[in-house]
């Protein structure tokens, strides 16, 4: 093992801090470089002992992807619950869904219950004990529950799977 | 200031200042627990995001250098949001929350109730 | 346009802290005050930050900063203690 790889076990997470101290102090002079690339070193090292292996994202660029898909649904969601809300309550009809999983690895299912939350009317309430389910509160319910299931299996967990390669 | 810089920030502030309304409207007016875990926390996203965005503008503006630190609010909200509303669907799952009448396939709830509460004997069981 | 503007959102921001109030105060549950108080923290920071333009200074975002961080971590601490009846577990 070099000398590198020894001293940032996680290179993309240094890199993350040192922008994060950097965007913190809102500066780009050499002394906040230098204090920041301290930490970024240290920070992980510290922490390296607390790290549970979980599979990597093998397509940075799909995750890229991924995230500006999700933004734009965000945005498209807060508009729909807006109407929903400021519509008449008879209208909304809420209901449960449980959702069967592909993905068995903890992260990615951390990665689609929080995509899940943030977007169209529905948030995950739950994941089942053996990690097959996740149980989700819509709300609006359309007639066929089936396609609340398609839309977050479609357009979701296939990516996520394509960004892990699992 | 430009008058087209003044448009955009006072759209952007306008947007966030409807949703965070938006939000709070919908706390209030929506039936159960549930459905109310829907208004804040999505509404409150992109109120927010739109709030701090304009404040990034104009002072980037004022200071005469892109000062994006108000992006860092935004970028932890975002993280954290769907943690909160997650562990309040989970109270509300297994405190037994009333749910509207119109919910649909409300045996879920018992289900990954019972499994839980089957989870915490075993545990429980297995610390004696 | 942008003094009118401020005014008009922290008049609305200030409604939407008036109903969560409402439903800190009245909530059936305990849901829904874990809930309330939870958007409230996320007013209170649009708030704040409304008032930093107003002023021109981005001095408030430290407060705004700290404001987020607490929030969260008091919510999750609240909805811990009635998942578990313990925080730590």
């Amino acid at each position: 093992m070099s000398l590198l790889s020894r001293l940032l076990p996680t290179p993309g997470r240094s890199a993350i801090l040192l922008a994060i101290w950097l965007m913190l102090n809102a500066t780009v002079s050499l002394g906040h470089i230098i204090l920041g690339a301290v930490f970024a070193i240290a920070i992980p090292l510290l922490c390296a002992p607390l790290q549970i292996s979980q599979p990597r994202i093998k397509k940075p660029f799909k995750a890229l992807k991924y995230f500006f898909m999700v933004l734009g649904d965000v945005v498209v969601a807060n508009v729909q619950v807006a109407i929903l809300v400021l519509g008449p309550m008879s209208r909304i009809k809420p209901g449960f869904v449980a959702v069967p999983l592909d993905i068995k690895e903890i992260r990615p299912i951390t990665i689609l219950a929080s995509t899940v939350t943030m977007t169209p009317g529905t948030v995950t309430a739950e994941l089942s004990k053996d990690k097959r389910y996740l149980y989700v509160h819509v709300l609006q319910m359309p007639d066929d529950e089936q396609e609340v299931i398609r839309l977050i299996k479609d357009r979701y967990e296939s990516a996520i799977k394509e960004m892990f390669q699992c | 200031m430009n008058f087209w810089l003044e448009l955009t920030v006072s759209a952007l502030l306008m947007i966030g200042g409807i949703f965070v309304l938006v939000g709070s409207i919908g706390l209030f007016r929506l039936k159960d627990a549930y459905t109310r875990l829907h208004a804040p926390t999505k509404a409150t996203t992109v109120g927010l995001g739109g709030i701090l965005l304009s404040s990034v503008i104009y002072m980037s503006h004022l200071q005469g250098y892109i000062n994006v630190h108000a992006l860092l609010i935004t970028l932890f909200l975002v993280i954290t949001a769907p943690v909160t509303a997650h562990i309040l669907a989970k109270v509300a799952m297994h405190h037994k929350v009333k749910t509207m009448e119109s919910t649909q396939n409300e045996g879920l709830v018992d289900k990954a109730r019972e499994q839980k509460t089957a989870d915490d004997e075993a545990s429980s069981s297995s610390n004696k | 346009m942008l003094a009118f503007t401020l005014l008009c959102v922290g008049i609305m921001i200030s409604i939407g802290l008036v109903l969560n109030l409402w439903r800190l105060l009245v909530g059936p549950d305990v849901v829904d005050r874990i809930l309330a108080l939870d958007t409230m923290f996320i007013n209170s920071i649009a708030l704040i930050m409304v008032y930093g333009i107003h002023k021109g200074t981005s001095l408030y975002f430290e407060a705004a900063l700290l404001i987020a961080m607490l929030g969260f971590v008091s919510s999750v601490a609240f909805g811990k203690y009635i998942l578990r009846g313990d925080i730590i577990e």
